[in-house]
């Protein structure tokens, strides 16, 4: 019953959303322009309809019904229920129609609360967003129904790979979901003001905790991709450029920038145009890296891997929603007036300058990541890898920080350099000073970790210094955001560089009772041994690491043989201190007998991700400001209405 | 005072060129890093016939050929051939080999030339993401990650 | 300036995300439909079978041997498969009607376990005549197959024709019996 209800309900949904794209874009002419009213109430009503089936969806996993398809392939009865629940959406049917869930839901939310902008505006966003929305209702109702019942249930599910029964992958794909269909939502925020040629602060204001909620996700998401990659994968690296990666980081970049022309946007009524074509391209970002992987153009070394059906699917959806947008973004663009100016010195201008260096690091990712997809067609096999991504994209990430550190103590409008010569005067000193010391301690160091080394530091101090001067307790949230946004980017920046500079690298058959010198750390192979896990049996190491001569600890990294589906697994193990952390491996035993083992030393590498969940907290403080203070606004003007309306009495 | 403000009716016009600007630099800067930086892939043959240029980062595939792996001293450098039907080469390497790195297999190695030894940073043995079933396929980085480093 | 003029507008400029978005449609579409040939193909196509002789894996079919194939007639296809593998789930049904259709197939089922190969038959169907054990998985090493599944061509006198990496697909069947045609 709960399959078929989820289906009706689903189906349903879609109706509704019919109706929401065919009554928003009716009420946007003056004749059928009474329809507008039922515009809201269908919105939410689909949000609610969507959530239902979803609920019904994890009500089948959570009781492993059998009888249903997606179930018996993807779920097992003796499965804990943290893995039934994340089963739900670890597959395509299930993810897409969480997909489908949060952006119906989304939409439902900005029916009920959005009241600043102009109605008609909000209106051809509803439909707007109507509009995705039954791209990916079509694709799940046509393409991949979830709620297929099996002609005889199955005995018994086909259960999950073990290697897929991890915490962090049962909620990374939800965390980066919740990101792209955050964008969505801006998207629609776009198209309904170009629509209505009603590109102004109002939109932006509407639009930027869309924005900010999306981007937390994003950030959150990415940084937990990067250690999860950095500790299972067993190759002491923390980011790889592959494409999948590249996927999730585009979005990124163009939401980062998005946020920030979005500020310039609300508070001073500039950067229109630049704006509103900055929503297209941070949803398109997120189309395109889901039909990178999905479609599994650029992972796969071979066609078995390429999906046509369901890369067709999102390829079509891309052509017609992005092409679409732009199109008319093409033909209205000109028709947007120009926002207010600014000077050459002003915050603007260096906002401006982050978003054209931001929109420089995608075009290098995009183009890296594409790029072998293009020699391909033309028969010559290539792939692109660091030496490629990270100077280039240097190139553009450096001259950003250095304006990053500067621009949030420059004033909107105009400004004058000889306002803040300090503070810009105390962060190019300790720049200066810790080039100086990384060029005379630690002598030869490639040029990159270098220069992150000495400006790492300086653009952390730049980054509180528009806290000096304020009175703390009275300074808005969203200004506390942008300084721990910010200070996260320095101290992760500083993990990068730390890890790139200073990470010693051992590798060594050892037997039994051998010592080798990794960094400050003394490593002896103790012993090695059998042991059994649930699922799988591991040889086990037993190292004990000293640390500058102090008392050893102990460290178990293990090479697991998995027996049911079989495979094999190197488990990692790691040991963190403040200044770093030790990272050992073990590989096989040797003809004669020795244990291959490989240790890395990284000062500092966890501040890679300590900082990507700072920028995460900042961009959270951002969003609780804003949305408390349209809170506020909100209930002030509901009573201002409600004053007006019983003196009218 | 307004010497450093632009004339107003250039502002936009003045914005579009930087992003203009900027776009076709970051082009370019790609072409040329591109042209510079990507790893072509070698077959055996191709790699006898027309060899990168030293020190240039380049990928190897072929089949590893029988009986040619050699452990040297330190227990942890390797060397063996890599070869296709029609030539051989010589390659090292020195670290945790794949599991399904075995003689007569096929391998990429990621490295370059130093003189007529090919020296591998990196080993894929050539079973990988390809043989991930279909309904794994909706991955995300991590999970893809996961297969992949299982099947490596 | 609060007019409507397009005058200093961006102009020719606002059509490039278009045009851009265009490029990057065609490159994808030439890689989605058209992809290049990324496969390494076995080095031992037009080769003979390597010798092997392997004990049966399911207690109603015998064991394989390379023996068997070169005793000539009709080609036939070694499919190399597990039961833990999911691809071959999938490619069961194909599998069968190739089976239906007369093509003698013959398995081999890697690293696996007698009763688990006997659980995949029963519930997936077996249209195999003969299935070795290949618990080292020397076989698949041995022909140059790297994953399961995988299926060759193997005509009449123990040659390797053609090789499938990856499950066979519905739309797959035409191009294996063609290859069975071919290997007459």
């Amino acid at each position: 019953m709960i399959a078929e209800l989820g289906l009706a309900v689903l189906w349903m949904a879609a109706a509704l959303a019919v109706l929401q794209l065919v009554a928003g874009a009716l009420a946007l002419r003056p004749a059928t322009a009474h329809l507008a009213g039922i515009v809201r109430p269908v919105a939410i009503l689909q949000g609610a309809l969507v959530a239902v089936a979803f609920a019904s969806l994890i009500w089948l996993f959570l009781s492993t019904d059998l009888s249903v398809k997606l179930v018996a392939e993807n779920s097992h009865s003796a499965k804990p229920f943290i893995f039934k629940l994340a089963g739900t959406w670890g597959n395509h049917e299930g993810s897409m129609l969480m997909w489908v869930t949060i952006m119906s839901l989304a939409g439902g939310f900005v029916a009920l609360i959005e009241k600043r902008l102009r109605e008609e505006t909000l209106i051809a966003t509803l439909a707007g967003q109507a509009f995705v929305s039954l791209g990916f209702y079509a694709f799940l109702l046509l393409a991949s129904n979830p709620f297929t019942r099996l002609a005889e249930p199955a005995p018994e599910g086909a259960g999950l790979n073990p290697l897929l029964q991890d915490i962090g992958l049962a909620f990374h794909p939800p965390t980066l979901y919740v990101g792209y269909v955050g964008l969505s939502i801006a998207f629609s925020f776009a198209v309904g003001a170009l629509v209505t040629r009603d590109v102004g602060p109002a939109f932006a204001r509407a639009m930027r905790p869309w924005v900010l909620g999306a981007w937390i996700f994003l950030t959150l998401g990415i940084t937990a991709g990067s250690y999860w990659a950095y500790y299972t994968l067993g190759w002491g690296g923390w980011w790889f450029w592959d494409p999948v990666e590249n996927a999730s980081l585009m979005p990124w970049l163009a939401a980062t920038a998005l946020l920030h022309s979005c500020s310039v946007l609300a508070a001073r009524n500039a950067l229109r145009t630049w704006t509103v074509m900055l929503g297209v391209i941070a949803f398109s970002m997120s189309m395109v890296g889901t039909f990178l992987v999905r479609s599994g153009i650029l992972t796969s070394v071979h066609a078995f891997a390429v999906d046509p059906t369901r890369g067709s699917f999102i390829l079509a959806l891309l052509a017609i929603y992005i092409g679409g947008a732009l199109l008319l973004f093409a033909l209205r663009a000109n028709t947007v007036t120009e926002g207010a100016r600014f000077a050459v010195v002003s915050r603007e201008s260096a906002l401006v300058f982050n978003n054209v260096m931001l929109c420089g690091i995608l075009g290098i990712v995009l183009v890296g990541t594409l790029y072998p997809l293009l020699t391909e067609a033309m028969g010559v096999k290539v792939s692109v890898g660091p030496p490629y991504f990270n100077p280039v994209s240097a190139v553009f990430a450096i001259p950003m920080m250095l304006v990053m550190a500067v621009g949030p103590v420059l004033r909107w409008r105009e400004d004058t350099g000889g306002r803040i010569t300090w503070q810009i005067a105390v962060p190019a000193l300790v720049t200066a000073a810790a080039l100086l010391a990384v060029e005379l301690l630690f002598a030869p160091i490639n040029l990159l970790p270098a220069l992150g080394l000495a400006i790492a530091p300086g653009l952390a101090v730049a980054s509180v210094q528009p806290l000096v001067g304020r009175n703390l307790r009275r300074t808005p949230l969203p200004i506390y955001g942008m300084v721990i946004g910010h200070l996260g980017i320095a101290v992760a920046l500083f993990g990068m560089a730390s890890e790139g500079a200073f990470s010693t690298e051992r590798l060594a058959a050892m037997n039994p009772g051998d010592s080798q010198q990794v960094g400050p750390f003394k490593v002896t192979l103790q012993a090695i041994g059998p042991v059994a896990g649930p699922n799988w049996t591991a040889l086990e190491a037993t190292v004990a690491a000293s640390y500058a001569g102090a008392a050893p600890t102990v460290l178990n990294p293990q090479a697991r043989t998995f027996a049911n589906p079989p495979g094999n697994r190197t488990e990692s193990a790691l040991l963190t201190r403040w200044n770093g952390q030790l990272y050992a491996v073990l590989g096989e035993e040797g003809e004669d007998g020795r244990w291959q083992m490989r240790f890395w030393w990284k000062p500092f590498v966890p501040m890679i991700w300590y900082g990507g969940a700072l920028v995460a907290l900042g961009g959270l403080l951002a969003l609780l400001g804003r949305v408390a203070r349209d809170v506020k606004r909100l209930v002030a003007t509901d009573k201002i209405a409600y004053r007006r309306e019983r003196q009218g009495r | 005072m307004n010497t450093t403000t632009i004339k107003p009716k250039h502002q936009r016009l003045v914005l579009i060129v930087l992003a203009l600007v900027a776009l076709i630099g970051a082009g370019l800067l790609a072409a040329y890093a591109l042209s510079k930086q990507a790893a072509y892939f070698y077959l055996p043959s191709e790699l006898a016939a027309k060899p990168p240029e030293a020190g240039r980062a380049v990928r190897l595939g072929g089949m590893v050929e029988k009986g040619s792996i050699r452990t040297q001293a330190d227990g942890v450098t390797i060397n063996f051939i890599v070869k296709d039907d029609k030539a051989r080469v010589p390659v090292r390497f020195s670290g945790i080999t794949p599991d399904l790195f075995v003689e007569g297999s096929g391998v990429v190695a990621e490295g370059r030339m130093e003189g007529t030894t090919f020296v591998a940073d990196n080993l894929l043995a050539k079973h990988d993401e390809k043989y991930v079933p279909r309904e794994m396929k909706n991955m995300s980085t991590a999970e893809a990650k996961a297969v992949i480093a299982e099947t490596k | 300036m609060s007019d409507a003029t397009p005058k200093k507008g961006p102009g020719l400029a606002v059509w490039l995300p278009l045009g851009l978005f265009a490029g990057f449609l065609a490159l994808v579409i030439v890689g989605l439909y058209w992809p290049a040939d990324r496969e390494v193909s076995s080095a031992f196509i037009g080769k003979p079978l390597p010798a092997f002789d392997l004990p049966p894996a399911s207690d109603d079919r015998p064991g394989l041997a390379t023996a068997q194939f070169k005793e000539g007639g009709k080609p036939r296809l070694l499919n190399v498969f597990a039961s833990w593998c999911v691809p071959c789930k999938v490619e069961a049904p194909q599998l069968a009607a190739l089976a239906q259709q007369g093509v003698e197939i013959d398995g081999v089922a890697i690293r696996d376990r007698k009763e688990d190969v006997a659980g995949f038959l029963a519930q997936y169907g077996n249209p195999f005549k003969r299935i070795g054990k290949d618990d080292l998985s020397q076989v698949q090493l041995a022909i140059g197959s790297s994953g399961v599944p995988e299926t060759f061509v193997v005509d009449g006198k123990g040659i390797i024709r053609y090789q499938h990496i990856g499950d066979i697909r519905q739309e797959d069947i035409p191009l294996i019996l063609r290859k069975l045609a071919e290997a007459q």
